[in-house]
């Protein structure tokens, strides 16, 4: 038996309420699954469990405020509960689904239907991100007609079908408090001023040439519609987290006294809640989403992070920062780091400025200004300035991405 | 379709995307995004939405032509009308 607590979803976190249950004691939950939403500083979080197992007890109430790392469920996991196995009727689709093929001998064809995780994706092109929420839903695949490149399922796709079945939900479903905008406040004041008092910064900063790279990216969505298209943000988080591999000092965690890199490049994009301050949820995985993935992530993380309805996950993972200002006309934006993070990224707008081409002559080009600011405790500008060029040369290459 | 019904629409569509902004004080020939503080995503997102609503696709390269309310309502009265 182990125990549910009380997640933190930042360094400047110390308590949460927990104002809903999805699960009650008996149910059989599996890696990934959400528990429970959490109000905090930063809106409502959607709580995942990270183990399969059936919960045992809840030991706090809807309503109940407590510490970070209180104990607020107990759960049998799958090794601890082998005297107690769990029945199979009690297993749910999604456990079955991501169960060891041995286990499913005869159904082979009904599996060959099944989206799974661990199933060859040859069939069925689909996003990630549709995969998952279609698994969420309990929607098969097969029956879904994809309206992405090459007949793919995109995110839309499934929200559609399954709207189909389920219509018109009622605004007030979800459990969504509004956002308390003196407590986001609060948590933007408290981690930064720890960033400030403990991390000693340096900066560096570069300005580059977008002209080529914005071309491509046009041309691009020129014949997709609406919903198909990717914004700059989108490629531009796409080519940090390429970058992020061949500098892996600059992404992971200043803790206890040392640098912990981080195998996985989850990627932060800060999200401006208006009036209110801006959270800064995760795109996980961001190097080895595609970019029509990561796109459909952006948008869907960028919804959730304004409704409500993030994911535990996506609050605590994030390994590097990306900040951008967009198009408010500021040129440059230097960053002050998340910590535990150890760099941040910042996007300045692209503007039109006269530029010295490699031929001498000079010319009317659309340029942006990239700043990094990182942790002098793990890296020196030396290496800084590496993952500014490397950057600038993956720009200059969009297509690879 | 006529004008009045495609400012209601956008109006139902922009609050949905920035529940706060004051559609009331927005000034029809001035940028909306400036107005609103509507960033690139909020805009995309407008623009499927009129997709979805309209069935009218805005091509990027159209962006510069429905930068106020007003244009945007010109713009579109005359693509609901060709279509």
């Amino acid at each position: 038996m182990s125990e549910l607590t009380m997640p933190s979803f930042g360094a400047d976190m110390d308590a949460g309420t927990l104002i809903e249950w999805r699960i009650k004691p008996g149910d059989s939950v599996t890696k990934g699954d959400i528990v429970a939403v959490i109000e905090t500083m930063k809106g409502a979080i959607d709580m995942e469990v990270f183990e399969d197992g059936t919960i045992e007890a809840l030991l706090v109430d809807e309503g109940d405020k407590v510490p970070v790392g209180t104990p607020i469920a107990s759960i049998a996991t799958a090794g601890a509960a082998s005297t107690e196995p769990v029945a199979a009727s009690a297993v749910t689709t999604a456990a079955v689904a991501t169960a060891s093929a041995s286990a499913l001998p005869a159904s082979a064809p009904a599996r060959a239907q099944t989206p799974t995780s661990g199933e060859p994706r040859a069939r069925i092109l689909a996003s990630p991100l549709a995969r998952s929420r279609a698994q969420q839903y309990q929607l098969d695949l097969s029956g879904i007609r994809g309206s992405g490149p090459g007949g793919a399922l995109l995110l839309a796709d499934i929200e559609r079908k399954h709207g189909a079945k389920h219509p018109v939900k009622p605004a007030a479903a979800r459990v969504k408090p509004g956002i308390d905008r003196s407590a986001m406040r609060q948590a933007i004041a408290a981690a930064m001023a720890k960033s400030k008092r403990e991390i000693p910064h340096y900066y560096l900063a570069s300005t580059i040439d977008l002209s080529e790279t914005l071309s491509w990216l046009e041309a691009r969505n020129q014949a997709r519609p609406p919903e198909q298209r990717v914004l700059l943000g989108a490629l531009l988080i796409k080519a940090t987290a390429a970058v992020l591999k061949q500098v892996p000092e600059l992404n992971g965690f200043y803790r206890d006294g040392g640098f912990q890199p981080s195998g996985a490049i989850h990627v932060g994009m800060a999200i401006t809640i208006r009036g209110a301050g801006l959270v800064v949820p995760a795109l996980l995985d961001a190097d080895r989403q595609p970019l029509d993935a990561l796109m459909e992530n952006l948008r869907d993380v960028s919804a959730r992070a304004r409704q409500g309805g993030l994911r535990s996950s996506e609050m605590s993972a994030a390994t590097i920062t990306v900040t951008s200002l967009g198009e408010r006309g500021v040129e440059a934006v230097y960053g002050v780091i998340f910590p535990p993070q150890v760099a941040i990224l910042g996007f300045g707008s692209p503007c039109t400025r006269p530029w010295v081409t490699k031929d001498g002559g000079i010319e009317a080009r659309t340029v942006m200004r990239v700043t990094l600011a990182a942790d002098h405790r793990v890296s020196d500008g030396h290496l800084g300035a590496r993952l500014l060029r490397l950057l600038e040369k993956q720009l200059q290459a969009p297509e690879s991405l | 379709m006529n004008r009045s019904r495609l400012q209601e629409i956008i109006a139902e569509e922009l609050l949905n995307i920035a529940p706060e902004a004051e559609l009331g004080s927005v000034e029809p020939n001035t940028d909306l995004r400036e107005e609103l503080d509507l960033d690139s995503l909020d805009y995309l997102n407008l623009v499927i939405a009129i997709n979805h609503r309209l069935h009218i696709q805005i091509p990027e390269a159209d962006y510069g032509r429905i930068a106020s309310l007003n244009a945007l309502l010109d713009y579109l009265e005359q693509a609901s009308q060709s279509a």
